[in-house]
Parts: C-alpha cells; structure tokens; sequence
C-alpha cells in the first residue's frame, strides 16, 4: 500500500510536469508587452527635413486618425512594409507620421528615395527615448491615433491583414 | 593663483563626484530589476541591445528629473506592463507566486513535525 502511495506520489507530479512543458513548448517564444497606455504620450522632438523642434501636440490634432510609425533605413523588416505604407498614404483619411529610430540621416533619406516617402511628417528619435514613450521595444513598431488615444498597435512589420485592417477601422 | 585655481577645481570634482555615484548607483539599481524585453534571460543593466541602451538613459534622464526609485517602475510598467520588472509587485495576479514559496515552506515544517513527533515515540 506504501509503495503504491510513494510511485503515486511520484508519477502525478512528472506528469504534471509534462503537461507544463509540453503546453509551454507550443508556445511562441514572442513576447508582446502588455502596454497600458491609452493616451499617446507628450514630447518634443526635431523634424526631420526642417530640422524644427516640434510639439506632439501640434502634430496630433483631434477628429484625425494618424498611424505613427517607427522605422530605420537599417532595419530590413521596415524595407519589407515600406511599399504598403507608401500604398496607405494615399488615403487622405489618414495622416502617417514617421519615427526615424536611431538611425544614421544620410541613410535614411537614401532609403526615403529609394522606397518612396509616405509620411507627412518625419520625426527624428536619435536615442531610442521617444520610442519608449510609445512603448515600443524595437523597429518597426506603428500605433493608430485617433483624438489622441492609441486605437490599435502593430508590433513587427505591416502585413496586407494589418493594412486591411487599418482601413476597415479609418472607413 | 595657479594653486588656487587647481586647488577649487579639485574642491569642485570632489563636491560633485559623490552625487553623481549616488545617482549612478540608484541607476544600476533600477537597471537591475529591469527584464530586457528583447533579451529574455537578461536585465536591462547587464543588456547592450538597442532597446536596453535607451532605456537605462530613459531611467538616467528620469532620476534627473527627480523621480523616485518607485515612480520609475510605475512609469515603465504603465507602459511594458510589470513583465518588464524583475520584483513582481503583490497584487490579486501574483498573490500565488508571493504565498507558493510559504507554503511550501509550511507543508515541509509539517512533515518534518509529524516525523519528529514519530521518532520521539
């Protein structure tokens, strides 16, 4: 009766411990932090043609839907969501506003030309500080602003399901 | 005059350089109980990645601006969510993950009072 009790007692916690690992390998590996900002934060930053300090909140005026969108020329997965960027811009129901996340200017106005410039407005993030505000933890990252709340984030790079999704929202 | 100018330059590096440590030390502090989103496994202080740089200037500029030890974790996970720290914060979430290691520590208090109770029969 002893010994059933003790290879009981040790067989239901090695399955258990299956279960868990085997449940926790499934998993993806990814991890999306579970931001709670709802209002888009306040900073200053320098325009990137300009070269003008500018207020977020002269840029972000209400009853406008804006897609903020971080981005680096050196950053591949942004080359790969540029062209789809450049198709939204056409949609004047929707102002893009880049982030230019620690990036050399040379090269990304050389990316600019290369790809097209989809942004109304090009903010410069030399240090990473403003992509943080945002809550964003690497390139690229784009936030849906509407009246000054973030209505949808886009962690990685924009597919055809995220821009269709983008417009079904700014209809 | 030379001397004098020497002597209230070192008086000066020696009246700053404590302040600064301090600020650095709540700095690597802070840093330390940071989780490197991108390098899991890894905090914030110990991380050279991209995203780890820029934060330990965030929390640089925050301590700066005056913000306290407290505030700052606040404000970091307002917006990573408390992932980001090491210390988990008590609430109704982590209630288990807080009382797992008592209780565990109780059972085993049990079953060594029970077999000392045994043995002493």
């Amino acid at each position: 009766m002893k010994s059933k009790i003790i290879s009981f007692l040790i067989i239901i916690p090695l399955i258990l411990v299956f279960i868990i690992f085997y449940k926790g390998l499934n998993k993806s590996n990814f991890y999306e932090p579970k931001s709670k900002i709802e209002n888009i934060p306040v900073f200053t930053a320098t325009t990137f043609f300009q070269k003008k300090k500018i207020n977020s909140q002269n840029i972000f005026v209400k009853n406008k839907f804006y897609l903020l969108n971080i981005w680096a020329s050196w950053c591949v997965p942004c080359r790969d969501e540029h062209p789809l960027l450049v198709n939204l811009s056409k949609n004047d129901k929707l102002e893009i506003i880049g982030l230019n996340y620690k990036d050399n200017l040379k090269n990304a106005e050389k990316f600019l030309i290369e790809l097209g410039n989809p942004y109304k407005k090009i903010l410069i993030d030399r240090d990473g500080t403003k992509a943080i505000e945002w809550g964003a933890f690497g390139v690229p990252e784009t936030f849906l602003v509407f009246e000054n709340k973030i209505v949808k984030k886009f962690v990685g790079p924009l597919n055809f399901k995220s821009i269709e999704e983008i417009e079904e929202i700014i209809k | 005059m030379k001397i004098i100018k020497i002597f209230i330059l070192i008086l000066i590096l020696f009246y700053f350089s404590p302040l600064k440590a301090n600020e650095d030390k709540l700095q690597n502090n802070i840093t330390k109980n940071l989780r490197c989103l991108i390098c899991q496994g890894q905090s914030v202080y110990d991380s050279d990645s991209e995203f780890a740089i820029s934060l330990k200037l965030v929390v640089k500029n925050k301590i700066k601006e005056g913000l306290s030890e407290e505030q700052i974790y606040n404000f970091l996970s307002e917006k990573y969510g408390e992932w980001i720290l090491y210390d988990p914060k008590f609430n109704k979430n982590t209630y288990f993950l807080w009382f797992l290691p008592l209780l565990i520590f109780l059972i085993g208090g049990a079953i060594i009072f029970k077999k000392l109770i045994k043995i002493k029969r």
